[in-house]
């Protein structure tokens, strides 16, 4: 059973997890362009790559995304643990 | 396929900037990455215009095609993922649909990726036009094992969907006969729209009270209210300037106490593409290592990314220097220079002003715009090769580190780096950048990365001047521009865009083949408007330099252009010139590579090889150097100039350019001037 719990930054997480968005937080004009691009609260991304430094890659609703540290800084992600 | 169109009569020389009037009109809509180009590429074949949209410096392609004996105007909208105003492609794209009333809308969507290319869909079916889905990619969605039921989908959706694989022209003739069916009989029109919680709708029809009889026609009330709960940029501005300020106020105290609404609204578009995907979209197996994500594991790696990265650029310089170069020279000696003969020969009786103006002015003109296809061309396949199977994104990815000291993205890497061949590329690659802001920023910056004919210059007065310390000049001059790239980057993203940077978030397409109508499209649409555009810049400016280097007496010793020259004598003491520098850095506006050549003209004609020893016999260290740093930094050659008209739309731009290289470029071969004179040069 999966359950979301531990909330983090979409930046701090490592390469092959998933994880839940739970909110994005920033002006509307960064959210307008994220929302068109899949990201929306409830919804499951897998980060594709990060290297702790630079732009990292996720997966979202079935597309890869490139997303500059600044902005996956500003949206807050739930950690799926093991129960 | 080819019955689709058939050969169109172009009457007036496709001068139309919009459409046919009296065909009925299709627009074409989707995210970007759907194959929506190749689509439209199949439908209209060479039938079509690239111009840009009105006042704005967005490419608008148009075209006419023809089905069962009508003919139709296409419309290829901005490839946008939503239509609320992120961009002007956005505005573009919904603006179109609401002022222009098309009969039709393709919405053009991939069965590979359909749950988030359905959301502009979602946006699509809320607008009065009406809409039909052409289910694009079905091949590469077979290949990842994801099966699209298109009936299950239009059931759903409650407008007409047919299947399509765009690159192998299946199920387009269907598509268009479906498509001109329903503007013909519109039975079907009404999709179905996204179901809102009931506290954005409660809000919404608030919101519709204040603004019923404000708004022009044209936006539908209901959309209108939805755009402002989503805070809409534009139409929160038109709002405000239609509304009295106490309705203005009314719907703002809405808005203010709604500022989450955007994400909600968008979350049950999502909600509702959940649900359609769900009935029509079979996915067996998930967590297969696709195509993609094998060659992303070099592609965007921080290391082996930019090793890839260095040898494909390699590779795109080797074949500029294996075929454009030589292909250049060719042009120039057999077609350039024969033309010139030719027509020197033919007008030996006419007066010699007449027949040096068209050999040396027009002629010289219209060959410097012909040599430089080769390069060009190499430069817009290689580009639109690697744009089109989907690498463009990871070299943006892998530079964006790198790029971001200048307040730019990885986006402008790659047009900057076409700049080594020629700026003129460089400028019009800035299209693949999608904010205003760093786009003319990098057109600003782009003339600082030395081009092949600053190179050739540099490459036979270094060692005219330097002997055998000239390849420590050559280096110490390729470095100087590229740290005032960086400097000068860095200054006007603080200057002049305030140290915004827009944000960084970019769809990396999954990759696929290349399709070669798209490529060659795109290369013979690009190579076209450069001659048309810049051509004629090119050619006014070349004969109006080849008049001024001529009159009054015949002769470039004692022509305008010469006295010119020697007027800005004193001026050019200062950067260590004298007047056959001064005259042979102003005629290298029409083209770089001619600073050689007045200068061998000025000292007497002699051979490159007089040549060079008279320039070391005449220059001091100090003057050669400060002449190579000028001819380096100097304004934009002038088909770098008519390109960057050309694509900021204004004189505005092209003419800060030259201001800025103008002081830029004399600063530096002052300072440089007066350094090497301190050091004892």
């Amino acid at each position: 059973m999966l359950k979301a719990s531990d909330q983090k930054k979409l930046s701090q997480i490592h390469e092959g997890e998933k994880v839940t968005i739970n909110s994005l937080h920033e002006g509307n004009e960064l959210n307008r362009r994220l929302t068109s691009l899949g990201f929306t609260p409830g919804v499951d991304i897998e980060i594709m790559q990060n290297f702790g430094r630079g732009p990292m890659i996720v997966k979202v609703r079935g597309t890869k995304v490139a997303i500059g540290r600044g902005e996956a800084e500003k949206i807050k992600v739930d950690r799926w643990k093991n129960e | 396929m080819s019955d689709c169109h058939s050969p169109m009569p172009i009457t007036n020389g496709g001068k139309q900037e919009q459409a046919f009037i009296g065909l009925k009109t299709i627009a074409l809509a989707g995210q970007p990455n759907m194959g929506k180009s190749t689509l439209f590429n199949l439908l209209t074949g060479l039938n079509q215009h690239v111009g840009n949209w009105p006042g704005k410096t967005v490419e608008q392609r148009s075209g006419v095609f023809s089905f069962n004996g009508s003919q139709f105007n296409l419309i290829d909208l901005p490839g946008t993922y939503s239509l609320t105003a992120n961009s002007p492609e956005e505005v573009i794209a919904r603006e179109y649909i609401l002022r222009e009333k098309p009969s039709a809308v393709i919405a053009v969507v991939s069965a590979a990726n359909l749950e988030r290319s359905l959301y502009l869909v979602s946006e699509l079916v809320g607008l009065p036009v009406p809409v039909v889905l052409a289910l694009n990619m079905m091949d590469v969605a077979e290949h990842e094992g994801v099966r699209v039921d298109p009936i299950a989908l239009e059931h759903e959706l409650n407008i007409p969907v047919v299947a399509i694989t765009a690159t192998k022209a299946q199920g387009v003739k269907e598509l268009m006969h479906v498509t001109i069916e329903m503007m013909t009989s519109p039975k079907r029109c009404a999709g179905m729209s996204p179901k809102l919680p009931l506290e954005i709708v409660n809000e919404q029809v608030a919101i519709q009270e204040i603004l019923v009889g404000h708004l022009p026609e044209i936006y539908p009330i209901e959309w209108a209210a939805l755009k402002l709960l989503e805070g809409d940029v534009e139409i929160t501005r038109l709002a405000k300037s239609v509304l009295s300020e106490d309705a203005w106020q009314e719907l703002h105290k809405i808005l203010a106490r709604n500022d989450s609404a955007m994400v909600q609204i968008a979350s049950s578009r999502y909600e509702w593409i959940g649900k359609i995907i769900r009935a029509a979209v079979m996915r067996p197996k998930v967590g297969q290592i696709g195509v993609t994500e094998r060659l992303d594991r070099v592609a965007t790696h921080p290391v082996w990314g930019l090793v890839l990265l260095a040898l494909i650029l390699g590779f795109v310089f080797w074949l500029t220097f294996t075929i454009g170069a030589p292909l250049q020279k060719w042009l120039e000696a057999n077609v350039v220079v024969k033309s010139a003969e030719w027509v020197k020969e033919i007008l030996s009786d006419a007066p010699a002003w007449l027949s040096g103006l068209l050999a040396d002015g027009v002629v010289k003109g219209v060959g410097s715009v012909i040599t430089f296809l080769p390069i060009l061309i190499i430069f817009f396949s290689s580009f639109g090769f690697l744009e089109d199977i989907g690498y463009l994104a990871r070299a943006a990815y892998v530079m964006d580190n790198i790029m971001h000291m200048m307040g730019l993205h990885g986006k402008s890497f790659l047009p900057l780096f076409l700049g080594f061949g020629c700026n003129v590329p460089a400028v019009m690659g800035t299209r693949v950048i999608d904010s205003w802001p760093a786009r003319l920023l990098t057109i600003l910056i782009a003339p600082l990365i030395p081009c092949t004919a600053r190179m050739a210059v540099v490459a036979f007065l270094a060692p005219a001047f330097f002997g055998s310390n000239a390849i420590f000049v050559s280096w110490g001059l390729v470095l100087l521009s590229l740290v005032l790239l960086v400097v000068m980057g860095v200054l006007l993203n603080k200057l002049i865009f305030k140290g915004e940077r827009s944000a960084f978030i970019m769809e990396m397409p999954l990759y696929h083949i290349p399709n070669s109508r798209t490529v060659g499209l795109l290369v013979w649409q690009r190579s076209l408007s450069f001659i048309k555009k810049a051509g004629t810049v090119i050619l006014t400016v070349s004969a109006l330099i080849w008049a001024l280097s001529y009159f009054p007496g015949g002769e470039l010793n004692t022509s305008y252009l010469s006295q010119a020259g020697k007027f800005l004598e004193p001026a050019g003491k200062f950067l260590g010139f004298d007047w056959r520098m001064t005259v042979a850095l102003l005629t290298s506006f029409p083209a770089k590579e001619n600073a050689i050549a007045t200068l061998g003209v000025l000292f007497g004609g002699s051979s490159d090889a007089g040549l060079t020893q008279m320039l070391a016999a005449t220059y001091s260290p100090a003057s050669a150097l400060s002449f190579l740093v000028v001819t380096m930094l100097f304004i934009p050659c002038m088909a770098t100039i008519a390109v960057i008209k050309q694509e900021t739309g204004s004189w505005k731009w092209p003419l800060v350019s030259i201001g800025m290289y103008l002081v830029l470029s004399i600063s530096a071969g002052a300072l440089v001037y007066h350094l090497a004179l301190a050091m004892g040069g």
